[in-house]
């Protein structure tokens, strides 16, 4: 018997409101949905053999990490509409560790799910490569690397969403600054821009999900993740900090 | 023990909290009675460290809320909105609860079946009803079996068999030595209800009396109550003293 409350408790908290909420649930299985449907297409409607055919098939991972984005904030902010945050912060009165504990939880669940969604997606995809391009396969490092980090994207861009709720604390504000900043800024001229080696969505398109290098983007797949990875502790922190001012 | 010392909140202009203070004793229900808009549930939510006091402090048995070691074990709250997801069960809200304080998972039913939720308890929480939804509150409430309990307008809404039984809940948790403090803006419920009354009016405590000293010096409680609080908020309670002049003089002139 401890003393005081600690990690491991309030883990387990945000754990069993993880798993209790069937949305999390079917948004996870529309992801493996979309991602498994996407790669099939890409993957039989591959023509040219000198492409990059795994980034191909990998490009569900558009939709995968909308939604995982968008699960992210919900986490947090369905807190918020249902009231449910007054209940966790005064179980646990600590709000960084509520932050840290959630944000451990649902990483480490979405790095699950998002390797699952992103390997059953390629697998699927690279099953339906035919005529005279060459099948990618999990044994070529590069591939392997290509699928694994896209898995990895999706959980840290899961938790950039979860930073995003909890700054801005309204769901449907938060997915609009979210879809605003990471996934149109890009289509908005930043793309050819040498700005866009350092925007994740696309990092992730073009370096993490890449196996031949693309023009414009001379960042190792790793410092493009480092990156990203930077991004979400960044926000984590700054969402932390405001939880810790502001009035619940 | 919830002691208020000097507590202070203001949301911008308005100073919904002025200066409190006050003590809520074991033993006894203390109600803390106020209109709408007087600042009672925002004086919870400070209890809760929810909110930060611009001034003054709040302590329970001499400790601030947020430095409490398992807060759950030692204050239960029921707040005025809701604090539960609508699409999780009743019992899995009870379930993360209990995890974040060390509780015994096995505390989830007994809580359930106190509050009479157990065939109820895997249902999702947004399909109970209000009556259902304000028991699961109280669920989360008695979770640690606290000695001190706030509650925020338990029996808002409430049919008369339930608002009925939270009063005799609340007498009970009282009986067994625990700090019970409910607000209110419902004199005639306070009155079958609460022992003590901590009357505030705007944000500033209007009187600290017994339910028999206040309703002794008027015709009846309401009168005083309306009495106190639509004069000035001036008027400063002290433990066992009179009620206003305001309020005596507004029955003298009905008369």
């Amino acid at each position: 018997m401890t003393d005081h409350y600690r990690f491991r408790n309030v883990a387990r908290m945000e754990w069993i409101k993880l798993r209790t909420l069937r949305s999390v649930r079917w948004t996870l299985l529309f992801a493996l949905a979309g991602m498994i449907g996407i790669g099939i297409a890409a993957g039989f409607n591959t023509r040219n053999p000198q492409g990059d055919v795994t980034n191909n098939i990998l490009v569900g991972g558009a939709l995968g990490s909308v939604l995982f984005a968008v699960l992210g904030v919900l986490v947090m902010t369905s807190e918020y509409s249902s009231g449910t945050i007054m209940a966790t912060l005064a179980a646990i009165p600590n709000r960084p560790l509520v932050l840290a504990a959630k944000a451990a939880t649902f990483g480490l669940a979405a790095l699950v799910a998002g390797e699952l969604v992103t390997f059953a997606g390629f697998l699927a995809g690279a099953a339906f490569v035919h005529g005279a391009v060459p099948r990618p396969a999990l044994s070529q490092p590069d591939v392997l690397r290509a699928v694994a980090l896209s898995g990895v994207y999706l959980c840290l861009i899961g938790l950039i969403g979860l930073a995003f709720g909890t700054i801005v604390r309204h769901g449907a504000a938060a997915i609009t600054a979210l879809v605003a900043l990471v996934f149109v800024a890009p289509l908005a001229g930043l793309a050819a821009t040498p700005a866009g080696q350092f925007l994740p969505e696309l990092i992730y398109a073009n370096s993490l999900g890449a196996t031949k290098p693309v023009q414009g983007f001379t960042l190792s797949p790793w410092a493009g993740l480092a990156i990203i990875a930077a991004y979400a502790v960044a926000l984590l922190a700054v969402g932390g900090w405001l939880l810790f001012r502001r009035d619940a | 023990m919830i002691e208020a010392h000097g507590l202070t909140k203001r949301y911008g202009q308005i100073t919904a909290v002025d200066h409190l203070t006050f003590d809520v004793r074991p033993g006894l229900v203390t109600g803390f009675l106020g209109p709408n808009g007087s600042g009672k549930s925002t004086t919870m939510r400070l209890i809760l460290s929810l909110d930060a006091p611009d001034h003054g402090t709040v302590t329970i048995k001499g400790r601030r809320y947020h430095g409490l070691p398992f807060p759950l074990r030692e204050v239960g709250a029921l707040l005025e909105a809701q604090a539960f997801h609508p699409s999780r069960s009743a019992r899995a809200h009870l379930q993360a609860l209990a995890a974040s304080n060390a509780i015994p998972a096995s505390r989830v039913d007994q809580t359930l079946q106190l509050v009479g939720l157990t065939t109820a308890a895997n249902r999702k929480a947004g399909q109970l009803s209000l009556g259902m939804a304000q028991r699961l509150g109280i669920a989360a409430a008695l979770l640690g079996d606290p000695p001190v309990l706030i509650f925020d307008e338990p029996v808002n809404g409430l049919d008369p068999e339930g608002i009925r039984w939270i009063r005799n809940l609340m007498k009970s948790l009282a009986a067994e030595g625990r700090t019970v403090f409910i607000s209110s803006h419902l004199i005639a419920e306070m009155a079958l209800t609460a022992e003590r009354l901590i009357i505030v009016g705007a944000g500033r405590l209007l009187a600290d009396t017994t339910v028999a000293e206040f309703s002794a010096a008027s015709e009846s409680l309401e009168d005083a109550f309306l009495a106190l609080t639509s004069g000035g908020a001036d008027y400063r309670g002290v433990p066992g003293g009179r009620p206003p002049r305001s309020a005596q003089q507004a029955t003298r002139s009905k008369q």
